[in-house]
């Protein structure tokens, strides 16, 4: 109960405050461990039973990951787990066993501690990815592939260091009993969950009592992932197997809604362990040595992840993120350096030494995505040059977008021809590969306006998603070439006025045509006939832009808008009285 | 078995009574395939594809609405605009629909009296009949005899049911003949 209390505060305490500092939730439980650890406050001392508990945390992490995985989706991932993962290991454990080698650790040591380095942390790369909202880009399903392949590559990894060391190993398997061993668990796990879970869930469901669906979900969960742990591989592994042989169930929503809380708690719980591992009295005693080789460690090791992402083709603006997402060391470094140590691999200095290059590692992440947030947001600014155009057709789109992309379709699917001016590189290239003539440039830009053709063009389609931007330009259009018809997309209502008020006729506020189709439907659903939802829908169009053209001239007047809109409510009501009376008159009941 | 094609056009069906009687009865039949054009488009977004290879599968199409300023409402009229098109309803290639029979079935707000050369509309009612009866004729349809209810505003409850089950009689009598 202490122990839950301690572990609660600190996570209350310290999580919110590392967030308002835009660190990111992960430093912020971390620093929350370090403080409750045996070498802070020493509230908790017994910091390997807190690591092995919370360890369950990243492994219902991976089994929600699996449960939104659908196994097509998974297989079509197949490159980024084989290619990307072996090559992230073989790149990242050459570099950094050469390095520790150059440090001073035996030659067998450097070699298993340099692959085991290799290792990426799977719970904060997914989990910061989650919070940042990349896991579903290229480079976060790429990183997905290459996590996966480490928990994979675990394996070997966990069974060559006592063939290494001076000890034979407990069991007496050779490597390939292992493999074969590892390989009827996960066989098995797919059977299982193929025939057996299914029938298992729908009987416990029809139970109906909430908690012991829970219960049985996490059951099931620890169960598969002690079961595959036993087969000498990574508990998570299995837990993300048994999310994506249920992906597909009916329970889906239901296991990962159970899931979920207790996920998001032992995650945190893992992170305050491993902040908790962090031992300040070796960091005060061999401050240099320590500071030596994190930043050594960091400085490889972001080297061969940003080769890496070179060649999986990551683009040039995200390999920075990709290295830095992979840079720190794993969990698993504390299980494989622990063995190691064992097995007399390591000598227990550099085990403590290791252990704590690892952890503060971890810590190092957020951190340095920070740092890289702040670059990449003043180098998009300034870094790419716009390109030259050598293009000009009839129609330009500025903006490429959700929206300017619809609009620019559309036009293309109908042979009409366009050139388009975008801002966002990736997009860019991305677009290209799709045949669509793109460019990359600040459409407001006189020259590359007319590079692009404005003086000739017929039309100009502003579907720049930043209202500064978009203002910017049609003033600059409406100043140099007075003969380009504007239509223009508006985010909200002021950024209609003002486009009205520069003169631009053909407005359309981005939001209005889908808001009231929805609208329609929800008529329609609630029994009246779609015909006479569109009817409903028309008046409510008509009588909204009429509002807003009666309240255009006002605009800069707040006073004077208020009251204008106030009134036009009360309008729209009463016409909407007057309407049903007429469509009533009109279409008596029984007309036909 | 060929189906019936009922090609319906109200354009807020659950208004009306003579019509919306007339399809109810109509729909109990076995192998009757209503489409309610107006709910199916209401933004007049016809799936052609859709329509045709309903009405290909059928042998009898009947066409129902009730009357709008002497002719088929609106959509109706679209419908044959973008569905019976050239190279499909007739000319090379065309010819879906040939052979295949056709009913029109309709419905008028004033009584027998105004559809009388003295009456309001001073036309007998078969004066507007041929645009929808040399539509069908030209893509090779038989024209049957129109089934038309008069003065559905002030119909009784118990000729409007008279009605609808003589058209069920005359779709029931049209596939007992097949």
């Amino acid at each position: 109960m202490k122990e839950a209390l301690i572990f609660l505060a600190a996570t209350v305490l310290c999580v919110p405050i590392a967030k308002r500092f835009g660190l990111g939730s992960v430093l912020g439980y971390l620093i929350a461990g370090a403080i409750i650890g045996p070498w802070g406050l020493r509230f908790i001392s017994n910091v390997e039973s807190t690591l092995h508990l919370a360890e369950l945390g990243v492994v219902l992490l991976l089994f929600v990951i699996g449960l939104e995985l659908e196994p097509k989706r998974l297989a079509a991932t197949r490159h980024a787990v084989f290619v990307g993962g072996s090559l992230q290991i073989a790149a990242c454990g050459v570099v950094l066993a050469l390095g520790l080698y150059a440090f001073g650790v035996p030659p067998t040591a450097a070699v298993i501690a340099g692959i085991t380095l290799a290792l990426s942390s799977t719970a904060i790369a997914i989990s910061t990815m989650q919070e940042r909202n990349e896991l579903a880009t290229p480079t976060g399903q790429s990183i997905f592939g290459i996590l996966l392949f480490q928990d994979i590559a675990a394996l070997p990894l966990i069974a060559l260091v006592p063939l290494l060391g001076h000890v034979p190993h407990a069991g007496g398997l050779t490597v390939w009993e292992r493999a074969g061993i590892a390989f009827a668990a996960i066989a098995g796990v797919i059977v299982i969950g193929r025939y057996l879970l299914r029938p298992l869930l729908r009987l416990i469901a029809r139970v109906n009592l909430r908690e012991v669906f829970t219960a049985f979900a996490l059951l099931l969960v620890i169960g598969i992932a002690l079961f595959v742990q036993e087969a000498g591989l990574s508990p998570a592994l299995g837990g993300f197997l048994a999310g994506v042989l249920l992906a597909s169930s009916e329970f889906r929503h239901a296991l990962e809604s159970d899931i979920e809380p207790f996920k998001g708690l032992l995650l945190g719980l893992f992170f305050i362990a491993v902040g908790m591992t962090i031992d300040f009295g070796l960091l005060l005693s061999q401050t240099r040595d320590v500071a030596l080789l994190v930043a050594g460690f960091l400085a490889l090791k972001l080297a061969a992840l940003y080769l890496v992402a070179r060649a999986l083709d990551i683009t040039k603006r995200q390999r920075l993120l990709f290295a830095i997402l992979l840079s720190q060391g794993g969990e698993f470094a504390f299980v494989v350096f622990g063995v190691a140590k064992l097995a007399h691999v390591l000598t227990p200095e550099w085990e403590d030494l290791l252990t704590i290059v690892v952890a503060l590692s971890m810590a190092a992440t957020p951190l340095l995505l920070v740092i890289h947030d702040k670059l990449i947001a003043r180098a998009v600014r300034t870094e790419r040059e716009d390109d030259t155009i050598d293009q000009q057709e009839p129609i330009i789109i500025a903006g490429f977008g959700r929206f300017g992309q619809i609009v620019g379709r559309l036009l293309f699917a109908n042979g009409m021809r366009a050139v388009v001016l975008d801002h966002d590189p990736d997009q860019i290239e991305l677009l290209r590969d799709f045949g669509f003539p793109v460019f990359y440039g600040d459409a407001s830009r006189l020259d590359l306006l007319r590079a692009a053709g404005a003086a000739d063009a017929k039309l100009l389609v502003n579907a720049i998603d930043n209202v500064e931007d978009s203002l910017a330009l049609v003033d600059r259009v409406r100043a140099n070439f007075p003969n380009l018809r504007i239509i223009a997309r508006a985010r909200n209502v002021s950024h209609y006025f003002e486009l009205r008020l520069r003169g631009v006729e053909v407005v359309e506020r981005e939001l209005f045509e889908g808001s009231l189709r929805t609208g329609r439907r929800a008529l329609e659903a609630m029994g009246v006939e779609p015909f006479r939802a569109r009817d409903m829908a028309n008046a409510f169009r008509q009588h909204n832009v009429a509002l807003m053209d009666s309240m255009l001239p006002h605009y800069r007047d707040q006073q004077r808008l208020m009251s204008l809109a106030k009134s036009g409510r009360e309008e729209l009501e009463a016409q909407f009285r007057q309407d049903r009376e007429k469509f009533e008159k009109e279409h008596p009941e029984g007309w036909g | 078995m060929e189906t019936i094609a009922l090609v319906y056009a109200h354009p807020y069906p659950r208004r009306s009574i003579a019509c919306r009687a007339l399809v109810d009865s109509a729909a109990t039949l076995d192998g009757v395939e209503v489409r309610s054009l107006y709910n199916l488009y209401p933004d007049f977004e016809i799936d052609v594809a859709a329509e045709r290879a309903v009405l290909e599968r059928a042998g009898l199409v009947v066409l129902m609405h009730p009357i709008y300023w002497y002719s088929v409402p609106g959509m109706l009229k679209h419908y044959f605009d973008v569905v019976l098109t050239k190279g499909w309803a007739y000319g090379e290639g065309g010819g879906a629909l040939a052979g295949k029979d056709c009913l029109w079935v309709s419905t008028t707000g004033g009584n027998d009296d105004a559809y009388t050369p003295e009456g309001r509309h001073h036309h007998v009612f078969a004066h507007f009949t041929p645009p929808v009866e040399q539509t069908a004729r030209y893509c090779g349809m038989h024209w049957l005899d129109p089934f038309i209810v008069h003065g559905s505003h002030e119909i009784g409850a118990q000729a409007l049911a008279a009605s609808a089950a003589a058209l069920k009689q005359r779709l029931a009598d049209w596939r007992a003949k097949r």
